[in-house]
């Protein structure tokens, strides 16, 4: 007899978007042509899937027993007295194998890769972490795997470079550009576009063309439907906000999107400030950009007057990306969201401020939803609790940690 | 009769293929650009594509993504991409804007529509703008007189080319193979199916690009296709010279030796 699974085929379908991938006016595809046929095989394959109990189960048995879900929630009874006394509760995606939530959308993929009959992955990378993911999948499912990261990425997060090389992908520094994230998506699409018949692009976050922001965004809302649960038995009630870091805005969507119909639950998304707004460097780009069309899809960008992609800068890569998945911007404008901006040194008095009064070192990249969790709390008061999603590990920060804090 | 027309039924008229020029506005120079444009209509050239230069050429090859990253380092604006067209189209030749989807988006539609037609633009070719996504641009290109090509690509199914020819007006652009622009040793075989199965869609001419660079090539295309692209062959010969009068010169000789090709 077959052991009940733990996801269901209701937790992947998550609402939206319309038949042409559209979230309101965001989202859609503006791609070569060349691409299309591959997106609606994609897309064709992965409505399949969804449905597939045997998909569910193969999913769900690799979720459970090698990517080690359900992730618990910890709360973080001293970290909160940082945030004027609000019950702070962590949802711990860093416990999972690969040390980030990212493991969840690519297990999710690579299975697809094998439906889609394709044989090898490729991957852009910004923190590394979905470049480490995807080479763990590729190396656990048997595809070769090629992931593109920009040069400046590969410098500051050598030790994930290490990490990909050991599970046997080739990583391919990308020097064009500003040589982050936005050039490696680049220089993925130009491979895609060449070696389509055997190649699979696993998308790293909700960004993208369709059906990108729609699958990522599936295999991503397993953190907030387990989250949701977990705060419901510890707490008999639900959160008063959810608070989750944002850069393409994967693992925001991923707690989001169980709570979108709690319309009592604030959802708070934290942006990349970098150095502060008016330094002009930072990743704001639903907090200051503008709509426009970035890789394949309508949503808000970081551009000039002209159109052209301006650089973002971040302390942690992982958010250092001029534009932001199409249905952020469409719960942004709808208002059933909430961005802020958290700048490099909130985000790191946070991770310090973690690490000494909970012993979890986190990713920078969640250390912005952490500083934005301790701002929250003394604004909503004692009484309310605050989902956090904790999304990766901090264990591949520790070289800009000890430059930060002279260690 | 469009200017785009007046050259294919020329072009018809002499037995031969057309010869389509690609150059980045502000590449060497805003006037480098104009200078070299004008010399590839001279050698020979019937259709001249200029590139609005973008931060994010997501379908170019390293030649093209050079030459457009120097534009923009130069400060090439949209001002200079019309201008250049401005110029180019003085000399007779039928000018059109190759660009990403996002600048004319910013930009405004009407506004890009309106401004290109009065510099004497004959159209835009939009690589990354799906029909799907096409319509406002449709219209605003229709007020504006102003011709609207599309790609196809050798992997687009037939339903698809019904719908990506529906979209165009002037020509349409056949990508000859699967992959990003630049030049290529040999060319794919899948570019002759596609024109044919394009043409069963559609009466407008069909053109070829993606990997072509030299006469017999040029040759090889013009016999079942209605013009022939190149672009990235004349980037490498502006990128190779050791100053502007040289890279004129072999610019000039590369349109002479592809305009005998396409008339081979």
């Amino acid at each position: 007899m077959s052991e009940a699974t733990m996801l269901s085929a209701a937790d992947l379908a998550g609402p939206g978007p319309d038949e042409h991938g559209r979230f309101g006016i965001f989202g859609g595809r503006f791609v070569p042509e060349a691409l299309i046929p591959a997106l609606d095989e994609v897309e064709k394959v992965y409505r399949e899937a969804r449905n597939d109990p045997e998909f569910i189960r193969e999913l769900d048995h690799l979720l459970r027993t090698y990517a080690g879900r359900p992730t618990p929630i910890t709360e973080a009874r001293r970290f909160a007295e940082h945030a004027g006394g609000a019950r702070i509760l962590l949802k711990r995606e860093d416990l999972n194998h690969t040390g980030a939530h990212k493991i969840n959308n690519v297990l999710g993929q690579a299975l697809l890769t094998k439906r889609l009959g394709k044989t090898r992955v490729i991957a852009e990378t910004g923190a590394g972490q979905h470049g480490v993911a995807t080479a763990t999948a590729a190396a656990l499912l048997g595809l070769e795997c090629v992931i593109y990261m920009g040069a400046v990425d590969c410098e500051r997060q050598a030790l994930n470079v290490a990490r990909m090389k050991l599970l046997g992908a080739e990583v391919v520094p990308v020097h064009t550009g500003s040589k982050t994230l936005k050039d490696a998506i680049n220089e993925a699409f130009r491979d895609w576009v060449t070696n389509v018949d055997n190649t699979h692009y696993v998308f790293g976050t909700v960004a993208g063309p369709h059906p990108f922001p729609e699958i990522v965004r599936d295999f991503a809302r397993i953190i907030g439907v387990e989250a949701r649960r977990q705060v419901l038995e510890l707490t008999g009630r639900l959160p008063d906000a959810v608070a989750a870091c944002v850069g393409g805005g994967s693992n925001a969507i991923g707690i989001f999107h169980a709570f979108l119909d709690d319309t009592d639950v604030q959802l708070h998304g934290y942006e990349a400030a970098g150095h502060g707004l008016e330094s002009g460097e930072h990743a704001l780009t639903l907090t200051a950009g503008s709509v426009g069309v970035l890789h394949g899809a309508r949503t808000y960008v970081l551009q000039d007057d002209e159109g052209q992609t301006i650089e973002s800068h971040s302390i942690s890569a992982g958010l250092d990306y001029p534009g932001v998945g199409p249905e952020h911007a469409w719960l942004k404008d709808s208002g059933r969201a909430v961005y802020h901006g958290v700048t490099d040194e909130a985000a790191m008095e946070a991770f310090a401020l973690l690490a000494r009064t909970e012993g979890i070192i986190p990713a920078i990249e969640s250390s912005h939803a952490l500083a934005g969790a301790l701002e929250l709390g003394r604004e909503l008061g004692p009484d309310a609790t605050i989902l956090v999603n904790l999304s990766g590990r901090g264990d591949k920060d520790m070289g800009t940690a000890m430059k930060y804090f002279n260690l | 009769m469009t200017t785009l027309q007046t050259v294919f039924e020329k072009a018809r008229a002499e037995k031969r293929a057309a010869l389509v020029g690609y150059l980045p506005a502000g590449f060497p120079s805003a006037e480098g650009a104009i200078a070299a444009a004008t010399t590839m209509v001279e050698g020979g050239c019937d259709v001249i594509e200029i590139g609005l230069p973008y931060s994010d050429p997501l379908m170019d090859g390293p030649t093209i993504q050079d030459a457009v990253h120097r534009a923009l380092v130069n400060g090439t604006r949209i001002a200079d991409v019309l201008r250049t067209v401005e110029a180019v189209a003085a000399t007779g030749a039928a000018t059109l804007v190759m660009t990403y989807w996002n600048p004319v988006d910013r930009y405004g539609l009407e506004r890009f529509a309106r401004d290109l037609a009065a510099a004497g633009g004959a159209g835009t070719i939009t690589p990354d703008l799906t029909p799907e996504e096409a319509g406002p641009w449709l219209e605003a290109s229709a007020a504006a007189g102003i011709d609207t090509v599309f790609l196809v690509a050798p992997s687009s199914t037939d339903a698809r080319i019904e719908k990506v020819v529906r979209c165009c007006t002037g020509f349409v652009y056949a990508a000859s193979l699967m992959g990003v622009t630049g030049a290529r040793e040999t060319l794919s075989a899948a570019a002759e199916g596609l024109v044919k199965r394009t043409r069963e869609h559609t009466g407008l001419p069909v053109c070829v690009g993606l990997g072509v660079s030299n006469g017999a090539q040029a040759a090889e295309v013009a016999a079942y296709a209605d013009g022939v692209i190149v672009g990235s062959a004349f980037i490498r010969r502006l990128l190779d010279a050791p100053d502007e009068a040289a890279g004129l010169a072999a610019v000039r000789e590369l349109a002479e030796e592809l305009a005998a090709g396409v008339r081979a």
